[in-house]
Formats: C-alpha cells, structure tokens, sequence
C-alpha cells in the first residue's frame, strides 16, 4: 500500500525555495489586512524534494502504460506517443509564451512562430479531413462536439430556422447525447440493423423537419463502417439537417476517405486519439472542430488569417461567431504535438498508419472469431468488436473477468461493457504502431483465458493477482464518498 | 516514418490470414466514388528536419521581453522536478484509470490533488478536473443552476471578461439568464445593486477573488445576502493567492473554481491548463466530471476508484452533470507535484513575494508624474494604473525598450483604453521591476 503524500508529510520540511526578496520588497507589515487573511495556511504537505520525487515515481511504477503494455483500449487508439512531441513542445518559444501577449497592440508579430503553427496546423486538418476550415478552441472531444452543436444551432437559427432535435445513434459515445443536451436539444437515439449500420426505416422515420443535426461516429463504435453514410447524407440534406462526424474514430480514414467527401458538415477530431498525443492519464486532449464553408461564420473568434505578406494576424471581427469557447487558442501544447506528428509522417505516413491500423484490428478479428463472439461478421475497420456472451452463459465468466485475466498476462484490457447495445462487449482496438509478435502474444492471451473458462471458471474470481492491490469494492467507493484526505 | 514496425512479409502474412489480397480490401466497405487517391500533403519528413522546422518556428516567438502580463495566468517558477516526474512515460502514456488494479498511481495522484483543492478551497470535495478557469466557471454556474432549478445568474462585472465570454458562449442555448453587475475598476463589488437584483429567481451570484483588476475582497457579506436569497455564492479563485488570502469556505462560497496554470504548467500560449472545481458536500452528487474515491480492495488494502460515475455521460447520457469525458489530468497530476514541492510554508511564500513585489511597484508607480493607481482598496499581485494616454500606445513604446508594460485594459472595455493591467511573480527581481518604473516615468 503506498501512503498518501499528506501521510509522508513532517512539519518543518522543505522542498523547494523561491529567491529571497530585496529589503526594498520586504520592508514593513504584510501590505494586506489582517482580516483579508487566513490564520491557517492551507495543509499542503511538508516533504523533500527527494521525497516528492520517489513518492511519484513509485507511483507512476503501478500503472499500466503505452510505454510498458499493449494498450488495446477500444474507442481510444492508444498509439505511440513519439518522443519528438514533447521535445518541441517543451521549446520555451512555445512552452514559455504568454497568450496574453497575442492581445496586445501589435500582439501578433509577437507571436508569428505560434499563429503560424495554429494555421498551418489549420490547413493540414482541412486537407485531411475534408473541411474548409477548423478552430483549435475546443479543449476535448465532448468540447468540440459542444462546439459544433453550438455552430449547428447558429447556423439553424440565423436562417430562421427552429429545430429542436438531435438525432445519435444508439451505439454513439455517451458524450454524444450530453453534449446535444448541453446545446439545448432533445436527444432522439436511432437503433443498429442487422447488419451493425444505422436502422435506414427507424432514420427515416425520425428525421422529422424539426431535427437540426444527426451525430454519427464513422466508422462506427461497432467498428463498422457505416455502409447507409451515402443514403443518409442524402436523405438528410433533403431535410435540411446537418451531419456532425464524431472523429473518435479517425484512424480508420486517414488518407483512405474524408469525412468531407462523405457529406458530414461538422466534425471534431481527438488529436490525443488519431494524432498521436499523448493521453495523460485522462487528458489534456484537444478537439478541434472543422466546418464545411456556409458555417464559416459562425466559427468562435478570433481566427488566424494570413497575410498578403505571409505574416499571419488575428480576425476579431465576426458579428455571428457563437463567441468564444476557451480563453485563447485551446490546448496550444496539444495542437502542437498534432502538428510535429502530421509533419513527420506526412500524406503517406497518415495513410501508411490507418492501413496498419486496419490491418491489424482485423487480423485479431481472425484469430479471436471462432472462440470469441463477433456480432456482426464484416471486415472491421480500426478495432473489432467481440464478445464474451458465449463465456458468460456457458460458464459464467463475464468481459469483465477477461479484462482482468489478461492484466494478469500483462496485458491493458480492451474497452468493455461499451457500446451499451452488446452485451459483454469487448472492443479491441491494437493500433497500427502494434507490431505482429505483440498481436499474437494478446490473442494467444485471451484464447488461454477462454479455455481456462471452460476448464476452470472459479480462477477468474481472484484475478487479478499479480498487481499491487486486487479486484476492488466500487459499490463501498460510492458509499462511503472518502473523495479526499 | 509512421512508427508502424510490419516488415511487409508480416504484412503479406497477415493480410492471408485475413484472407484478403491487399489493404485496399480492408476498405471495400467505403463506396468506390469516395475512395481517396492519395492526401495532398507534404510527404513525411526525418525527425531532425521536424525538429529543425519546429525548432525555427518557435523562435519567430518574442521571448527576450520582460513581461508584467497576467490576467489570470502568471509567469510562476517551476522547480525542475514537476518536468521530470510529469514526462515519465508511466503517466502520460496511459489514459483514464478505469481499470483501477492497473492505474492506482494515477488514481492516488487525482485522490491527493482533490485533496489538495480542498485544502486550498476550505471545499468538501473537488473533482478531477476540468478544462480551465473559464469552463469551470462555467459548470458551478450549471450546477447552481441544477440545484436550485432557477435560471438567473448574477455575475460580477470584474469577473476576467475572456471567462464571461467563455460562460456566455457555453449556454446561450439553455435557459438561463445572465446578469452582469456594472464593472468597477480598482473597486469592491457594489453590493447595493446586487441587494436589488437578488430574488427568489436567482440561482447564483458569482464573484472573482482578487477580481480581474486586482482587488481583493471578503465576501463573507455577499455569501450572506446570496443565501439569504436562496441563492449560491460561487467563487473563481486565484489558487496561489490562497496561501495567504481567506479561503473561499470560510467567506461563505458554496463553489470555488479556478485557473490552475500557476500550479506548475507552462503558459505554452494558453493551454493546456486545469480547471478547478470544488464545492460543498451537498452538491457532491451534481458536480460535473470524473471523481476519485478511497475503497478497499478484496484482501482490505486501501486502494483508490473512479467513483459516483452515475453522474457522468457514459452512463447517464443526455441526463448526465456535464458532457465532460476526457479531462486535464496530466495538468493535474502536476499541479500535486508542484504543490507538494511548495508545501505548506512554499506556497505562503511565492503568494507573499507576489503580494509584496506588488506592493513595492504600486509604491514606486505611485509617485510616477501623469500615473494614477486605480485600486483603492487592497490588492494581491496585480493592479491598474491610468495612464494620460492609450495604454495601447505606451506598452507599443516599451516593447522597443524589451518590456511588457502590462496588459492594456481597452482590447476587453473600450471605454478604458488609458487602463494598464500589471502584474508580478516570485521570477520578476526587484532589477526587473525598477526598469518598469523608470521606463514608464520616461515614457509618460
């Protein structure tokens, strides 16, 4: 059990120092009223730098990681994060600049290196994408499908047009409904055919004259790719509804198809997704959202423009921007990661990655599908979709008790229990920076797992057992709501 | 190079296991008229070119000036030790800790970070973070308002304008009505209008503590007046400043959030930062985003979960706190780093050498001819001065002369364009500071 920092605290120890101040600066009282002060700093912990230092290294050592495990977290595409990134972006003519410098008086020729990188950043996401032009605001994907909502409602709204309805997939992120309820729409769920695309009759019938967006995920959370996407980005365009692309997905396209070209509209990326960021243990992200030409005006502001000179300035000038959704420029140091990866691999290394990607999603789809269930039989495209239903009512060994066998082959368990509509999902999603021999020691893993089932089903119950704690008690977690020290 | 290791007999290899011919196959399913050829783009380059470009783009940013900016985000010291341990690869190259036998070191990392907002806040319960500043402002405004099922909010008009933006960019499609106080440079809030507009409508009024301009304030009063009403106090606080200033519990306020770049992150041109949020235990279960809880595992060692998860979208879907899934975490995880290095007697520390290094500039300002400090009341680590033209003008000046006078006032209030935000750190020496002065006294 590691204690807590608080609980390694001794009062009186130091860490750090700051610089003395000079008599001039120290001279007299405290130049604040007493009554203005606290009697009691906060209790923040009195430790040594050495202290701090093993404290979180031992601590960073019990858990899993890209850097230490095959990571196949569907939905998340937990690719290498290659170094070069957080080189550049530690530059201090990046790490070290001030945003506040970009809104002074001439502020962008300050600023020339950064606005720059943001617009060349711009660019190459439109080629990549399809769209005609992108904002780096948005801090996360469930930002950037905010953001787009918020842009499909201005663009509905200065047309005159009063549409209340979204209509998501029954098989879409839950940040999708969320975010649909955040931009004040009713949320209306669509259901999957058979053949693991949307219900073309169930769409039909919903996409009344009142619905101002579809969101879909593309392919789809199934893994899927959607095969209805033509037909529904007619029938919606009949209707005057608007096609958000939820990128979550993106590392199945790259160079292959353009959300685009499919017909979407709207579309956010997750750069820490298909780009190569780093995931941070559950952010920063950054999702950039990217528009087709008539929702232009409505992007938030400002936005970068260059120059005839090839200098780039800000535009503050848009009467119908939704406004402003972060402060600057979004997660600057995140785009900038984005950039350093889509410059290294350029147009054929993108593609080069989502072949990869797709190949081997599919090449575990092969050597799972006879042991495994796989709902809907099809070329997979990114990751692939299996489930443990056929364990479960046989012998009663669930995904859940698969994610923890295979923590026990060091391996990260895949995605499980999502998307909703599958039961005892298990959503695999190996990335293209996977290499051959790191597949097939995981498929190897779970086939022993699914044997062990049949032969031995009590062992799943104490697994996992060669981490620093065991299988945890979350119902006590969230009755007893100890949310603090 | 696409960090992709298949030597093409594993690819061939592969591709029959399949039981394909070749990657084109694997994309049958797109319909052949959207098929692209190839992405106009530049081939991939070699790492050193990236770096070279990469290298020589940072570098057309002005980093020999010396800056009095601030604003909300401070240029504060960063002991080396936040770098090294945040950039071990066991931290950033994982993601969100649900599976918790495999994550406990992000988990106890985001328990003592919660436990550390609410040490700084005086707070029952933090989460584990949120974008920054502004969007944090923005949830406790839509928690307020899930609470207490009014719809008016009354915002101060010294709350920083790129987080009212930011706040009214966010829910202009909800219902709810914001208020904004008249803005009073250098002065407290006026509670006065603020008795007149609160009624039993008001879900909260929400205050800046020091405000945009500086001024520090107790609001014990208004938390008073906003309860009375029925309505929440909800606060954006200046985390460093909470190593000497009344924490936001103890004046009353019933949600802190806050900016918590000067928590160890880079300024890195505005993020990525961390969003704050604390609260009261009451409005625990409304909170937005992911918590950490302590639990137990199967043989009773302590161990660390993402709890109450009821709450968030994956779960509740449109009937979710908030839309938020992936957050700042890595931001947060060095925040703890940092403010375990500060500790108790550090943190107190960088807030009294930004308060006094402020103090002595507003001393030395003071007695500048043509400049007139605009803050009456006490103030932490900023200030504005009028000066007898356009701040615009001046801070144009002493850019020729390698300084960043401060920030202008006219780009956010037009009406202010004499008006110069200028702000201090623990990293400005008295040198620095004393240039300012004499540059200004030139200048004026």
């Amino acid at each position: 059990m590691n204690k807590l920092i608080f609980e390694k605290s001794v009062a009186g120890r130091r860490a750090v120092s700051i610089p003395r101040l000079s008599e001039a600066e120290s001279a007299g009282a405290l130049p604040l009223p007493a009554a203005l002060c606290t009697d009691t700093p906060p209790a923040l912990p009195e430790v040594s730098e050495l202290d701090v230092v093993r404290h979180f290294t031992h601590l960073s050592q019990t858990n899993f990681s890209v850097d230490k495990q095959f990571y196949p977290l569907g939905s998340c595409t937990m690719k290498y994060n290659p170094r070069i990134n957080e080189k550049v972006a530690a530059l201090d003519g990046f790490a070290g600049l001030h945003p506040m410098l970009s809104q002074l008086p001439g502020g962008e020729n300050l600023t020339q290196g950064a606005l720059e990188l943001l617009w060349n950043a711009e660019h190459l996401l439109c080629e990549l994408t399809g769209m005609e032009a992108f904002t780096m605001q948005p801090m996360a994907g469930a930002h950037g499908e905010l953001t787009g909502l918020l842009l499909i409602a201005a663009y509905h709204r200065a047309r005159g047009d009063q549409r209340t309805k979204v209509l998501v997939p029954d098989s879409a992120h839950g940040t999708n409904p969320a975010s649909a309820a955040m931009a004040g729409y009713e949320v209306v769920a669509v259901g999957t055919d058979a053949g693991g695309n949307v219900d073309l009759d169930d769409f039909r019938t919903k996409l009344t004259p009142d619905v101002a967006a579809v969101m879909l995920t593309c392919p789809n959370t199934l893994g899927l790719f959607e095969q209805h996407i033509v037909e529904m980005s007619a029938l919606a365009r009949a209707n005057g509804t608007l096609l958000y692309y939820d990128g979550a997905n993106m590392n199945a396209l790259m160079g292959r198809a353009r959300p685009g070209d499919l017909g979407f509209d709207v579309i956010h990326l997750n750069l820490h997704k298909t780009l190569s960021t780093p995931h941070g243990g559950g952010g920063p992200g950054a999702g950039p959202v990217g528009v087709k030409a008539g929702l232009i005006p409505f992007l938030p502001s400002p936005t970068i423009k260059r120059r005839s000179d090839g200098s780039f300035a800000l535009e503050r000038e848009h009467p119908e921007s939704i406004g402003q959704l972060s402060s600057f420029f979004g997660n600057f140091g995140v785009v900038l990661k984005a950039y350093t990866y889509m410059l290294q691999l350029g147009g054929d290394g993108l593609r080069a990655a989502t072949d990869h990607a797709v190949l081997n999603a599919n090449y575990l789809r092969v050597r799972l599908a006879d042991v495994f269930d796989n709902p809907w039989p099809r070329i997979c495209m990114h990751e692939v979709l299996l489930s443990a239903e056929r364990q479960t009512k046989a012998h009663g060994v669930r995904a859940l008790d698969f994610a923890k066998g295979l923590i026990d082959a060091g391996f990260h368990p895949p995605t499980i229990y999502f998307p909703l509509i599958v039961h005892e999902a298990m959503m695999i999603e190996p990335t293209e920076t996977e290499s051959k021999e790191t597949l097939d020691a995981f498929a190897e893993a779970l086939l022993a797992l699914a044997r062990q089932a049949a032969d031995n089903p009590a062992a799943f119950a104490t697994m996992p057992e060669k981490t620093t704690i065991s299988r945890i008690d979350e119902a006590r977690a969230a009755r007893s709501m100890v949310l603090k020290a | 190079m696409s960090f992709v290791p298949h030597t093409s007999a594993e690819r061939d290899a592969m591709l029959q296991a399949i039981g394909v011919a070749s990657l084109d196959d694997l994309f049958a399913d797109i319909p052949a008229a959207l098929h692209l050829k190839r992405l106009n783009m530049p081939d991939g380059i070699s790492e050193l070119e990236v770096f070279e470009c990469l290298a020589a783009m940072a570098s057309r940013n002005r980093r020999d000036l010396t800056c009095f900016l601030g604003g909300g985000l401070y240029d504060h010291f960063i002991p080396a030790a936040v770098d090294s341990l945040a950039s071990r690869g066991e931290f950033f190259t994982a993601y969100t800790p649900y599976q918790p036998e495999v994550a406990q070191g992000t988990l106890q990392a985001i328990f003592e970070y919660q436990s550390m907002i609410c040490r700084l806040t005086g707070l029952d319960a933090a989460n584990a973070s949120l974008y920054d500043g502004g969007t944090a402002l923005m949830e406790s405004v839509l928690v307020a308002v899930n609470s207490t099922r009014r719809s008016r909010v009354i915002v101060s008009g010294s709350v920083n304008p790129l987080y009212l933006r930011i706040l009214r960019s966010h829910v202009r499609n909800i219902d709810l009505e914001i208020v904004e106080l008249p803005r009073r440079i250098g002065q407290p809030l006026d509670r006065q209008v603020l008795a007149g507009l609160l009624d039993e409508s008001v879900a909260a009024v929400v205050v800046q503590n020091p405000d945009f301009f500086g001024t520090v304030e107790d609001f014990s009063d208004v938390a008073e007046m906003a309860h009375a009403a029925g309505a929440l106090l909800l606060a954006s606080v200046y985390p460093v400043s909470l190593g000497l200033l009344k924490s936001p519990a103890a004046m009353g306020v019933d949600i802190a959030t806050g900016e918590g770049q000067s928590l160890g992150l880079p300024l890195s041109f505005g993020g990525p930062y961390l969003g704050f949020f604390a609260t009261r235990q009451k409005h625990v279960r409304k909170m937005p985003g992911r918590v950490v809880g302590e639990s137990v595992d199967r043989h009773g060692n302590r161990c660390y979960v993402l709890t109450l998860q009821a709450r968030e979208q994956h779960i509740r879907r449109e009937k979710a706190t908030s839309n938020i899934c992936t957050n700042q975490a890595l931001c947060a995880l060095r925040a703890t780093i940092h403010l375990s290095l500060l500790g108790r007697n550090g943190l107190r520390e960088v807030a009294e050498a930004c308060l006094r290094k402020a103090d002595y500039a507003k001393r030395r300002l003071s007695a500048v001819k043509g400049l007139r400090v605009l803050n009456h009341g006490p103030t932490f680590n900023e200030f504005v001065v009028e000066l007898p033209r356009s701040a615009d003008s001046v801070v144009s000046d002493l850019i020729g002369r390698g300084l960043v006078a401060g920030l202008p006032l006219g780009r956010f209030y037009p009406e202010a364009a004499n008006a110069l935000l200028i702000s201090f750190t623990e990293k400005l020496s008295q040198a620095r500071i004393d240039s300012l002065v004499t540059a200004l006294e030139e200048s004026l």
